[in-house]
């Protein structure tokens, strides 16, 4: 996980995209308020060329203007009036786009001109959890055929959640000759082939970075070397990551590409590259920050032989030797042997990700006894609370903890519980970002931890059994989220799971005033929860649903808000046709979305529904399980 | 072999979807088994799923063993090499039961999916499947019977809850864990690769291969999406013009230029001429024969260049042409 990058998710943005600036006012379409811009006047203004002096006002203020970098002031600016909506048009340059289809890309690149960096956003989370058909959407060609023509001399690129083909990489390796940095979060359609071409073409690459990436299944005969293909010079790679990569990887070409890369800061290696390989690796970059471990074992065939120890030795001289590191990632098929050989970088850590290792609170402990640094640690629960309350002891520092489920099903046997939630919320005063797996919990221990970490911006707590109450009293779980968005005055993410009364949200539409997405599932009693929320909740911007009973008059009593949100996502709730076309008729400007899993399904009965502002009005390459309204 | 096998798990468990969408919401927890309530989902349909899990031939106390399997496949002692996953598990269930090579449980595993195939709808859409799924793999529990589920019995004493896609909210990158193999997700995202082949084929669309001489990389393109020769010319431009221009390298006109590569493709007159391979492996120009019937022969198409085509067919296009004449 990248630092920055990974941060470029819900928790960071608001509703800063491209979309807020064209002017949710209700001059568009009637219906609810707009979106905070009170000055608003609707429309894109394409006017003649404004006169002489204007000109030159409009050039200091381009001037100016270039030292503004955060979008929400730039969409503030661009409201002035139209001098200040051109040039600020004009020196914007970076795009940020939190729905692909909420602007035509042809729409984006008329307007802002002269972008270099683009960011770009598709599916719905819930698709990362098989909630949306494949094929449904997010395809980045029409994009990348845009931006061909447009921006010559792009940069940068990171995408998230969409679909992209060989074919796409292709356009952009030839399209862009000063293309620096491709950042692709949770993508998917391209392989190999598309790799092969970005790392040969673009001679200037700094940053691939392939995160949780799923490329296309290939055939041994179809999976390219692409790791040759970069140039054969020195090169000016600062990072790259493909630890979801699934084919091997040349790892001569690899060796040799880490020694001709005197840049490399970041290198994140897949579970095929074995601890002797890595070592090697270590040996060529002792710059590295970041470094993503591969497998850090042997693969089962070797680890019999009796070399083990000399590797032990070499591993713990190779990281010694490693000043830099401040981040470590990978551990697929740690051999908990080889663990004690990061000691040495330990204390330098912010970063620790060993969610892909399935160590326990013994294995654990000695590691992070020298980690008072750490600020980010995502692991895997068979820790255990006590693993948890060994973190809780030493990292005082930590601010993002993630503690991820070895087995995720309903019933596996819990391995944390309440008591390493509560653990952790005594010791680390500072978290800012909580995920949480569980099978059990309490009331007692959330309240506990809505009282201790008062930094908190990111609440997730998946207990994951449904619909499972407190485990000691059987009372719903409303009390502990309600003390969450009563006390963390700074909270502006939250997931609920658990036994959930409407209590629960009446809280939260009464406490959450600063929450921006929100995830629910399994819970609510009526339509008055969904009301709650949709009532209460003004900065609300991303709200997804699933499983939970709220009907049409719930989802209309959000027509104010819908405007003002990026998207709301409901599946398996108790939604109808007529409902949603309700919505959609009463706001021209809201796509409404059904997805269909099962065509002959009860027509009245809406599955899954996917709705979200536009300007480029209902897209044309809607899938046939899909209904737009 | 995996790909036929998600095939076919595609279509199984559609069959066991217990979680209908008119399911009371039931919130209080239930009264046994420590709460693990899962709404709507009562005992006798809990008895059902148990009975058709059993397969074809297994006995009685086999019932039970597969009755308690749920859903944790990372028992310890099974040391499967395929990976285990949560909603990827209904796969792997008959995957690991597939690729070991005992005869008598591939028959029975083979019936049991045939079984699934013939009373399934023919619905593509496994989206709820649910069962109470394997503890340990089922190489064990037919191994032993009764006492097969594992180490982990005290699942044997509650009923095991149905298990609901995507619940718990975990990408499927991160479901592949065990201690024998671990690897990021083999499968395409969401587990749905045997979906992916069904929309990528979906009877309402033809996905045919495109190459143009001179681009690397090739692209797809859905014949149904169009009626007459025009419009599939007009599409090949479409699918290729981008990558052409920017492959030229002239800053100005690289557009234009493009674009004039396209004219012509039907006609021989132009740079490039549009061809096909038909299902007999003929290669022949395209816009010779009706729409229809192109479209029921085509198996790729190709974009070439029109002054390597003398060197190439035209020995089959005449020999086309003679079988068609007489």
């Amino acid at each position: 996980m990248r630092e920055e990058r990974s941060d470029m998710s819900e928790d960071e943005d608001g509703g800063g995209g491209v979309e807020q600036k064209e002017r949710w006012g209700p001059s568009h379409g009637g219906g609810g308020g707009g979106c905070g811009s009170a000055k608003s006047r609707g429309g894109v203004w394409t006017d003649p060329p404004p006169p002489f002096s204007d000109q030159v006002l409009e050039n200091v203020l381009e001037n100016v203007l270039q030292f503004l970098v955060c979008r929400r002031d730039r969409n503030a600016a661009s409201l002035v009036c139209r001098s200040w909506y051109r040039a600020e048009a004009q020196t914007r340059g970076e795009l940020f786009i939190g729905n692909c289809y909420a602007v035509s890309p042809r729409r984006a690149t008329d307007r802002f001109r002269r972008v270099r960096s683009v960011v770009l956003k598709g599916k719905p989370r819930f698709a990362d959890f098989s909630l949306v058909p494949l094929g449904w959407g997010a395809h980045f060609s029409p994009w990348a055929s845009a931006m061909a023509t447009a921006y010559p001399w792009l940069e940068r690129i990171c995408l998230k959640r969409m679909s992209i083909a060989d074919y796409d990489l292709s356009l952009l390796a030839f399209s862009f000759p000063f293309f620096k940095d491709l950042t692709l979060i949770c993508c998917d359609g391209f392989g190999t082939l598309g790799l092969a071409v970005i790392a040969e073409k673009c001679r200037h690459l700094r940053v691939l970075d392939l995160i949780e990436a799923y490329l296309e299944e290939e055939e041994e005969d179809e999976v390219v070397d692409w790791v040759s293909k970069f140039p054969q010079t020195t090169t000016s790679l600062e990072t790259l990551g493909f630890d979801c990569v699934v084919s091997t990887v040349n790892f001569e070409a690899l060796e040799a590409l880490v020694a001709r890369s005197p840049a490399l800061r970041q290198l994140r290696v897949n579970h095929h590259v074995t601890v002797d390989q890595l070592f090697r690796l270590m040996v060529r970059a002792p710059q590295l920050t970041h470094l993503g471990t591969g497998s850090f074992g042997h693969p089962a065939a070797l680890a019999l032989q009796g070399d083990v120890m000399e590797h032990d030795a070499d591993l713990v001289s190779a990281f010694a030797a490693s000043k830099s590191i401040v981040s470590l990632s990978g551990f697929r098929d740690v051999a908990s042997q080889y663990l004690p050989a990061i000691y040495p970088v330990c204390a330098n850590l912010t970063t620790l990700n060993c969610s892909f290792a399935e160590i326990t609170a013994d294995e654990l402990k000695p590691v992070i006894h020298h980690c008072h640094n750490l600020q980010k640690f995502w692991v895997l629960d068979t820790v255990r609370d006590e693993g948890l309350q060994a973190v809780a002891a030493t990292c005082k520092d930590l601010r993002e903890l993630r503690v991820f489920p070895l087995n995720a099903t309903e019933d596996s046997e819990g391995f944390v519980s309440d008591v390493g939630l509560a653990a952790i919320s005594q010791g680390c005063r500072r978290l800012r970002s909580i995920l949480y797996f569980c099978q059990q919990m309490t009331n007692k221990a959330v309240i506990t931890m809505s009282k201790n970490c008062q930094e908190l911006v990111v609440f997730r707590l998946c207990i994951m059994g449904r619909h499972l109450p407190d485990h000691l009293t059987k009372e719903p779980m409303d009390e502990g989220f309600g003390a969450i968005v009563m006390n963390c005055k700074k909270l502006t993410r939250l997931a609920v799971s658990g036994l959930l009364t409407d209590k629960a949200f009446g809280y939260i539409g009464k406490y959450g005033k600063s929450i921006r997405t929100l995830s629910v599932a399994f819970a609510g009693d009526s339509d008055v929860g969904l009301r709650y929320v949709l009532e209460g909740c003004p900065k609300l911007q991303k709200l997804e649903i699933r499983d939970s009973p709220f009907g049409d008059p719930a989802l209309l009593s959000g027509i104010h808000q819908y405007y003002n949100m990026r998207f709301l996502w409901m599946n398996s709730c108790k939604l109808s046709i007529r409902g949603c076309n309700d919505v959609a008729q009463r706001l021209p400007r809201l796509i409404v979305e059904v997805i269909r899993d099962r065509p002959e399904a009860d027509d009245e009965t809406v599955e899954k529904l996917y709705m979200y502002r536009s300007l480029a009005g209902p897209r044309n390459d809607a899938p046939p399980f899909v209904m737009i309204l | 072999m995996e790909e036929d096998l998600e095939n076919r798990g595609g279509a199984c468990p559609q069959l066991l979807d217990l979680i209908p969408n008119e399911s009371d919401w039931m919130m209080a927890p239930e009264a046994s088994g420590g709460g693990r309530g899962v709404g709507g989902l009562d005992d006798s349909e809990d008895k059902k799923l148990e009975l058709k899990l059993g397969l074809p031939g297994v006995g009685g106390g086999e019932e039970e063993a597969a009755a308690v399997l749920c859903l944790d496949f990372f028992s310890k002692a099974s040391k499967t090499t395929t990976t285990t996953t949560c909603t990827g598990a209904r796969r792997r269930l008959f995957e690991s039961a597939e690729s070991k090579s005992e005869g008598p449980q591939q028959e029975q595993q083979a019936g049991f999916l045939q079984l699934q195939s013939r009373a399934e709808s023919g619905n593509e859409w496994p989206h709820k499947a649910v069962w109470a799924g394997g503890k340990a793999d089922l190489q064990q529990s037919h191994a032993a019977p009764g006492g097969a589920a594992g180490p982990n019995t005290s699942s044997q004493t509650r009923a095991a809850p149905a298990p609901v896609v995507g619940w718990p909210p975990i990408r499927s990158f991160r479901k592949n864990l065990s201690s024998s193999s671990v690897k990021p997700s083999v499968g395409l995202e969401n587990d749905n690769a045997e979906m992916k082949q069904k929309f990528d084929n979906n009877k309402k669309g033809l996905l045919v291969k495109i190459n143009m001489d001179g681009i690397p990389i090739g692209r797809k393109v859905d014949l149904k999406a169009y009626d007459n020769y025009e419009k599939l010319s007009l599409a090949v431009k479409e699918l290729f013009l981008g990558l052409l221009a920017a492959q030229r390298d002239t800053p100005e006109n690289e557009n234009e230029a493009a674009k004039q590569a396209f004219v012509g493709l039907l006609d021989g007159s132009g740079e490039y001429t549009l061809v096909y391979e038909d299902n007999e492996g003929d290669k022949m120009f395209v816009g010779d024969v009706p729409w229809d019937m192109f479209v029921s022969t085509v198996k790729r198409l190709r974009v070439l260049k029109s002054s390597d085509l003398a060197a190439l067919r035209l020995g089959a296009v005449s020999r086309k042409r003679t079988a068609t004449e007489s």
